[in-house]
């Protein structure tokens, strides 16, 4: 009988399963280890000039220098400000005009096609009709950085509301739920994995607007300090400034899918299934 | 558009003068892009009864339920309910990002909302998965939810879409009792649509069938409560039934 298996046999499986992919998961660190250490080797050799590409510990003990004086977390928090804010206005008006545009039919109507004709512009290249429009200060930043945040947002709002089972909606009215009981109950936790997936696209598109808003006369900001060093062909600054970026990008995309796993719990229990 | 008068029906509005009808029909129709589907529907069902509607696939039977539950909004003529109605539909359609007693309470308000769900889940044997989230539960268990959620309201009147068409044979069986219990406890009446012969004997004090947009027959079922498909009364009255729908015998 199942009942008088030892208990050691069943869970001796997902313990060995678990080990395998632990094994697994420190393989794949073995080649960017590899790589890292081959550069700082050939960097010490001489093989690769410094004002090219100077060693990994060099940019490090300059990041190590710069945040020490607070230099960096200065331009940091400029350049997380703009982020910050170009997604927070970005976001919101996306999300405003998606649920509308999802929602209602005057919304779509009035809503969807200017936005769906906007869309095939590539953002970045209005920069130059950006400075003519609101010069070349912080409000380009945080333009570029609003504008590329809409697009994934808007579009991933208004599918999520237009993709959910209207079988769902009706069986929440049976159970005596008006249309704003219905919104909260139904519609928007329905609509909440697409809205996790719009925000982490907005957020990759947000950096990378702000890479090349900073690139546009900064005063401060990580970009800043790379175009700054350029001119005086510090090398390991600008490399720095390439990790701060990548670094930002890691971080923030981890944390997103924290908070999804998080909010989403339910849809674990589909997986499983 | 279905007029719809809720509450007192024994007034002029009643038609049929029903008293104790807890929901009635009068000329029902609905047509998608000018093909009638329902040509005028007249239905009168009283309190504590159970209908059930038969009639093929196609016949219209979900778009009278739809109807009757106020859900369609094109459809003309005249349906009245006295009371509450609860709507159980083939899919059990709970919300998936709601654990299983959210489901229930869906739309509850009141300070004894957490017992009454206890209860109701109790009553359909879930007591033990209150927190569970629907996509953890089979097939069955979903249903029986579901079947808890309509039941939580005290429903007067419990309108079930093919409710457990889409269930195993066996697990079907053992809803078909368990709503015969829970029937014989609460006192509803039902609607019951299927297109099963006899799910609708097994259950129904009254069968109406559904053809051709109307309710072309209507047949009393004068079995015992305790009935069982090997009486022989039970027997000839699926023959009929089955007769009836041109289901040719073997
Ligand atoms: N929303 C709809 N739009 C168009 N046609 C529909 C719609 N709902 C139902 N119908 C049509 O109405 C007829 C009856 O459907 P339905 O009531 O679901 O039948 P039943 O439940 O008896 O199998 C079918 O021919 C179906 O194609
Ligand atoms: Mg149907």
């Amino acid at each position: 009988m199942l009942a008088t298996a030892p208990p050691t046999a069943v869970a001796a499986t997902p313990d060995a399963g678990r080990r395998r992919r632990a094994g697994r998961r420190w393989r794949r660190l073995v080649s960017p280890v590899v790589l890292v250490a081959g550069w700082e080797a050939a960097a010490r050799a001489g093989l690769l000039p410094p004002e090219k590409l100077p060693a990994p510990s060099q940019v490090l003990s300059t990041g190590v220098r710069l945040a020490g004086d607070g230099t960096l977390g200065v331009h940091l928090l400029d350049s997380l400000t703009r982020a910050g804010v170009g997604l927070l206005v970005g976001g919101v008006l996306a999300l405003l005009l998606g649920v509308a545009a999802g929602l209602l039919r005057l919304g779509d109507d009035l809503v969807d096609p200017p936005v769906q004709m906007a869309r095939m512009l590539p953002h970045l290249g209005l920069v130059p009709l950006l400075i003519i429009w609101v010069g070349i200060g912080e409000s380009l930043k945080v333009t570029l950085v609003a504008l590329g945040v809409f697009f994934p947002i808007y579009f991933n709002t208004y599918a999520g509301i237009r993709d959910i089972d209207e079988r769902l909606v009706e069986a929440a009215r049976t159970c005596g739920l008006g249309p704003a009981a219905r919104l909260r109950h139904v519609v928007l936790p329905g609509a909440l994995p697409s809205l996790f997936l719009g925000l982490r696209l907005a957020i990759g598109a947000a950096w990378l607007s702000l890479v090349v808003g900073e690139q546009v006369n900064a005063q401060t900001g990580i970009g800043f300090l790379m175009m700054e060093a350029r001119e005086f062909s510090q090398t390991d600054v600008v490399v720095l400034g390439l990790v701060i970026y990548a670094l930002l990008g890691l971080l923030s995309d981890v944390a997103l899918r924290v908070w999804e796993r998080r909010t989403l719990t339910w849809r674990r229990g589909l997986r499983a299934t | 558009m279905a007029t719809r008068t809720t509450g007192n029906l024994t007034g002029p509005t009643g038609g049929t003068g029903d008293a104790a009808a807890v929901l009635t029909a009068h000329g029902v129709r609905r047509a998608f892009d000018g093909r009638p589907v329902l040509a005028g529907v007249d239905l009168s069902i009283a309190a504590g009864e159970v209908v059930a509607l038969l009639g093929g696939s196609g016949s219209g039977k979900s778009t009278l339920l739809r109807v009757l539950a106020g859900l369609d909004a094109e459809a003309t003529g005249r349906t009245g309910l006295r009371g509450t109605a609860a709507v159980v539909f083939q899919e059990h359609r709970l919300l998936p990002w709601k654990r299983v007693g959210d489901n229930v309470a869906l739309g509850l308000t009141g300070p004894d909302v957490r017992a009454r769900v206890d209860r109701a889940l109790a009553e359909v044997g879930l007591a033990d998965r209150r927190r569970a989230w629907p996509a953890e539960l089979s097939g069955g268990q979903a249903q029986r939810v579901a079947v808890a959620r309509a039941l939580v309201r005290g429903p007067d009147l419990l309108l079930l879409d093919e409710p457990f068409g889409a269930l195993d044979a066996l697990t079907r069986l053992r809803m078909q009792s368990l709503l015969r219990r829970l029937r014989a406890e609460h006192g509803f009446a039902a609607l019951l649509v299927t297109h099963d012969v006899e799910e609708a004997l097994l259950l129904a004090d009254r069968i109406l069938l559904l053809d051709g947009g109307v309710i072309a027959e209507e047949i009393p079922v004068d079995l015992d409560p305790a009935r069982s498909p090997d009486q022989p009364a039970f027997g000839a009255l699926r023959r009929r039934l089955l007769d009836r729908l041109g289901v040719p015998a073997a």
